[in-house]
């Protein structure tokens, strides 16, 4: 059974192991510094469909598809899936599961939702309620844009503190006992507000519940940053992780020399005219189901700490002039030494 | 986490590159002039035309709301807009991709749901406010004149 350590950290008891990864991704993101490391991508922002919420759905049913048949599996082996976008009622997730006729658990974390999905998938299959389970998250710069912002189509010029809602779906599919990376201990975030209004500076608005998920983790299993290969954030950007850095700075870890945010990963902000960096929870996704994974397998990661950060934000709470909470969920992944 | 929101919003401050003001004021400066200046050459091309003075002002503005609503449809308007901010936003160029924008975007919702709802979605408050402020100014412009 599952262990609480501390305040906050789970250990599990059981390994529960990846088996499968998919990544796919939009034009852009193929472009960029990790573009050979994804599974597929498309030239046409809508993947062949007729809005930009049904390509979303489109990117998800692909991501999915791609990690269950590398784990070897029939999408009716199965037994739930845990799932969640940025669009409102999480349709991307709805209608692009539809089809798979397998449970479906519908989450919402903003862009947290892909680890929050794996502290969800890794629960219920150790408990033994699921054999196999699927966790998948995805985003698509138009569709969020639609919803978030001003239309496409629109002139308007952004500030460098904004980020790029990345075109894009990870899944990994899990299992208990096999599985040559496997998710070790997690950590559920609260809810951390320290005011922040600029819906164009989410990386500030997140910063400090990453700071405090980590600090909380480490002081939970007695461990530091140095402990591990590599701790990874979702999407901070720029901004977001230099504010991280002085945050944990003062609780007394130094993470500078051992972290790595997906965001900064994604793309190249000088040339792709990203600003602070990428963002959406399909970001921290597609790079942990490609990447991520990649090196673990060819063993450059055996110890990681992988945190997605969301900022909490709808168009109707920042109209009504509230701040911007952020939470950030925590799995801390371990490979074959 | 000990600390205060206001101790944040100054670090979040210190964190975040300001925008390029120089950078964008020059922009905006050229554009913007640019587009003034093509309003004033359509002018002088129609009344060489023979245009009545009248129709004149009804052809420059109309002139460059299709440019802009052409541009618009075609991207090019945005990646202008982009490097231009207010240089393209405030003349009449803005106002028309304002609705254009929304009209071409919330087209896979319906034409009434979508383009009807949606195509005032950020111009609306600048009609609104616009018929607003020229009802005030009428009314004090009423009462210095006959009162």
């Amino acid at each position: 059974m599952a262990k609480r350590i501390g305040k906050r950290t789970v250990r599990l008891e059981q390994k529960i192991g990846v088996i499968g990864y998919g990544a796919v991704v939009g034009k852009k993101e193929h472009e960029g510094p990790l573009g050979q490391e994804f599974d597929a991508f498309s030239d046409d922002n809508r993947f062949g469909e007729v809005s930009y919420e049904k390509a979303e759905s489109r990117l998800q049913t692909l991501s999915v598809d791609t990690a269950v048949s590398k784990a070897g599996l029939e999408i009716g082996d199965i037994d739930c899936i845990f799932a969640g976008d940025l669009l409102n009622q999480c349709i991307g997730s709805t209608f692009g599961l539809r089809s798979t006729e397998r449970p479906v658990v519908g989450l919402y974390g903003a862009c947290s939702t892909m680890t929050l999905s794996l502290c969800m998938a890794a629960t219920m299959l150790e408990s033994g309620a699921a054999k196999t389970a699927v966790a998948v998250t995805s985003s698509h710069f138009c569709s969020a844009e639609r919803q978030y912002r001003f239309p496409l189509e629109y002139g308007n010029q952004r500030t460098p503190t904004a980020q790029w809602t990345t075109t894009a779906s990870g899944a990994l599919v899990l299992t208990q006992g096999v599985g040559s990376v496997y998710i070790d201990e997690y950590c559920i975030g609260q809810i951390v507000d320290l005011g922040v209004t600029d819906q164009n500076n989410m990386g500030a608005a997140m910063a400090p519940s990453a700071a405090d998920t980590l600090c909380h983790y480490f002081e939970d299993t007695g461990t530091t940053p140095e402990d591990f290969d590599l701790v990874f954030t979702g999407d901070l950007g720029q901004v977001g992780t230099d504010l991280l850095y002085d945050l944990v700075a003062e609780q007394g870890y130094a993470l500078r020399c051992r972290h790595s945010d997906c965001g900064l990963l994604m793309f190249d902000r000088e040339k792709q005219d990203v600003h602070a960096g990428g963002s959406g929870c399909g970001c921290s996704a597609a790079v942990l189901a490609s990447y991520v994974m990649h090196r673990f397998e060819d063993g450059t990661f055996h110890d990681v700490l992988f945190c997605s950060t969301g900022a909490l934000l709808s168009p109707t709470s920042v109209m009504q002039g509230e701040s911007i909470p952020g939470v950030t969920h925590l799995v801390h992944l371990k490979g074959k030494k | 986490m000990k600390m205060t929101e206001k101790e944040f919003r100054q670090r979040v401050k210190r964190a975040s590159p300001p925008s390029p003001k120089l950078k964008n004021l020059i922009w905006a400066y050229a554009v913007g002039g640019g587009i003034c200046a093509v309003g004033q050459l359509l002018k002088v091309g129609y009344t060489a035309l023979g245009l009545s003075a009248d129709t004149v002002k009804m052809a420059v503005p109309c002139t460059l709301i299709f440019a802009a609503a052409l541009l618009t449809g075609l991207r090019l308007f945005e990646r202008l807009a982009k490097h231009a901010g207010a240089g393209t936003l405030v003349p009449i160029t803005g106002f028309a991709n304002a609705v254009v924008s929304p009209a071409i975007e919330y087209k896979s919702e319906g034409y009434v749901p979508g383009i009807g709802t949606k195509m005032f979605a950020i111009a609306g408050p600048v009609i609104l406010y616009g018929t607003v402020a020229s009802v005030i100014y009428g009314v004090i412009y009423w009462l210095i004149e006959y009162v």
